[in-house]
């Protein structure tokens, strides 16, 4: 066996203690934008792993990821809006709908392969899209605001920043170790099988399609979890929670962090979010020595960094921040 | 004509002006080992292809075991226990040898909707496949990452991949493809080995493992069958001669 002592791990361990630790740090210093930040990051994380899990090992490039952000977050507001608060109600509802719309994208979209998937994916996300542009009641395109996080009578309460920041943590947790269980099971191995060689896998015996469409469903009821706790943490809904720049960059986060392991895409979404508040203020310190003043418009092109620095990973770190670290890429 | 483990009738299959299959009729006894020969562009992939289930014909009924499978999927022919190995090799090349073969010992071991449980530690996966591995000769390399092992191990592990989904008919499409002197025999070693507890459809283009290793011979041309027999009357028989095996003569040295 391997010693566990290496850099990757190490690097993983110190990334779990940030954020185990981090409300601490917060309410030492009286900072709460980094627990609104970091709140959103271990939210977006769940989706970025549940995206893996179909992507990285399934190798089931969906471009719609977001639907389920939108499904989850808007079976929250639609109910709370009605004057249905009790999480007990909303979250299986919304977690049973993102199950329901996986099997209906998946039935259809596993049919296909390479772009046509993409496509397919990105189709039906962008249809729930335009719905929810059209709920005039629930805001329409402008949005809604949540008056009340969901209930769970003296259970938790989600407005407590704390208690709900260690909740949204538990729930990564809980979805990383849960897919790792997934990934190396027998179910698993017939999802990676699938990805390297599908023609092969029928031709064994396995009937590959039921196999993938269950995964794809798992993979939508994770993330609509992840829609129902962002809906909590922002106390709004509107359909840019699922506009198709956000499946992007669940893709992106799974890509930069890493696709082949389980936890890759939740050091993606770290460094995604983490850079995109960090980037602005570098390019304008940038500014700020090239002129002598800070100049305020150039601050809005950090995706120039970023950009440049996603195709290096992809060029040259196949398996991401993540295999960097690791040195090696498993299958 | 009697009853084989498998048995065609009237196959037809055409892509667009060329018949790929035109009629063909086959029958594999239990317990042979069954060979189709032909020269290039004859039809024996795609023949394969059929009776895998992955080339759908346009005419004519495959009967495995009494049970006509004609509309039977890849995966549910696989279940029944028809098994084959590909033309040009087909494994998963991120996993290991054992890994790979470990995957079609799980393909009929019962639903793979188990999502707990480390399926790298079953035994129950592991030594059928460790088995398997073993009886083509590269036990050694079992835990080798298949991208990581040369040609002549990819074709034995094709072999293996087969076997560990205890098949009761094998079928092999040119399992010699691109094998050195060394390794071709080795694999009629093997081949021989299984010959005896397996029944056996073979497509080569080595003549010398055909006529060292058939019990009987099928020669297709252009999609049609023109000959079949044992190896004495195909060698004897002259249409055959005439299409295929003359260009063959230092070969078989008729």
């Amino acid at each position: 066996m391997k010693s566990w002592i290496t850099p990757r791990n190490a690097f993983v361990a110190a990334l779990l203690a940030i954020l185990v630790l981090l409300p601490v740090y917060a309410a030492l210093t009286g900072n709460t934008f980094m627990m609104t930040l970091f709140t959103r990051i271990v939210i977006l994380a769940i989706a970025a792993v549940s995206l893996n899990l179909i992507m990285g090992f399934g190798g089931m490039v969906s471009f719609g990821h977001a639907a389920y952000l939108g499904i989850g977050g808007y079976v929250v507001g639609i109910l709370a809006k009605e004057g249905i608060n009790a999480g007990l109600v909303q979250w299986p509802l919304a977690l049973l709908l993102s199950g329901l719309f996986a099997l209906a994208v998946g039935a259809l979209s596993l049919r296909t392969r390479g772009v046509y998937f993409i496509m397919i994916t990105l189709a039906f996300a962008q249809v729930v899209y335009y719905i929810a542009n059209g709920l005039d009641r629930y805001g329409g395109d402008d949005g809604l605001t949540i008056q009340r996080r969901s209930e769970f009578g003296g259970l938790v309460n989600l407005s407590n920043r704390t208690a709900f920041y260690y909740l949204c943590l538990a729930f990564l947790l809980a979805t990383v170790y849960l897919v790792w269980r997934i990934v190396n099971s027998r179910f698993g191995l017939v999802i990676q099988g699938a990805r390297s060689n599908e023609r092969r896998m029928r031709a064994i015996g396995f009937p590959t399609f039921r196999y993938k469409l269950v995964c794809f469903v798992i993979a939508g009821v994770l993330c609509g979890l992840s829609g129902v706790l962002l809906a909590n943490h922002t106390n709004f809904i509107s359909p840019a929670l699922m506009h198709w720049t956000r499946s992007g960059d669940l893709i992106v986060m799974a890509v930069l962090g890493g696709m082949g392991t389980v936890f890759g895409p939740v050091i993606g979404a770290v460094a995604l979010l983490v850079l995109e508040e960090t980037l602005p203020h570098v390019i304008g310190l940038a500014s700020y020595l090239v002129t002598g003043k800070e100049v305020a418009a150039a601050k809005e092109y950090w995706q120039l960094i970023l950009g440049p620095m996603l195709l290096l990973i992809v060029l040259y770190a196949r398996g991401g921040i993540d295999g960097l670290m690791a040195g090696t890429r498993r299958g | 004509m009697a009853e084989g483990l498998l048995s065609v009738d009237g196959l037809t299959k055409r892509f667009g002006g060329v018949v790929a299959s035109d009629d063909v009729r086959l029958d594999v006894t239990r317990g042979e080992l069954h060979a189709i020969i032909g020269p290039n562009g004859a039809g024996k992939t795609t023949l394969i292809g059929q009776l895998a289930g992955e080339i759908v014909p346009d005419a004519g009924r495959i009967h495995f075991d009494g049970h006509d499978i004609t509309a039977l999927p890849v995966h549910g022919r696989s279940l029944m226990g028809l098994a084959r190995s590909f033309q040009i090799t087909s494994l998963f090349p991120h996993f290991t040898a054992l890994e790979n073969v470990a995957l079609a010992v799980q393909a009929h071991a019962g639903h793979s909707f188990r999502f707990w449980g480390d399926a790298r530690q079953e035994t129950s996966l592991r030594e059928p496949a460790r088995a398997a591995l073993e009886r083509v000769g590269i036990a050694h390399r079992a835990d080798t990452i298949v991208a990581n092992m040369s040609h002549g191990e990819h074709r034995q592990l094709e072999l293996a991949m087969a076997l560990a989904t205890g098949p009761r008919i094998l079928l092999l499409d040119e399992p010699m493809a691109g094998l050195g002197a060394d390794e071709s025999s080795r694999m009629v070693k093997t081949l021989r080995g299984l010959k005896r507890d397996l029944t056996i459809l073979l497509i080569e283009h080595d003549m010398e493992a055909v006529f060292a290793l058939a019990d009987r011979i099928t020669v297709l041309v252009y999609g049609r069958v023109i000959a079949s027999g044992d190896p004495a009357s195909i060698r004897a028989n002259a249409e055959v001669r005439a299409a295929y095996l003359g260009e063959q003569e230092a070969v078989t040295h008729v």
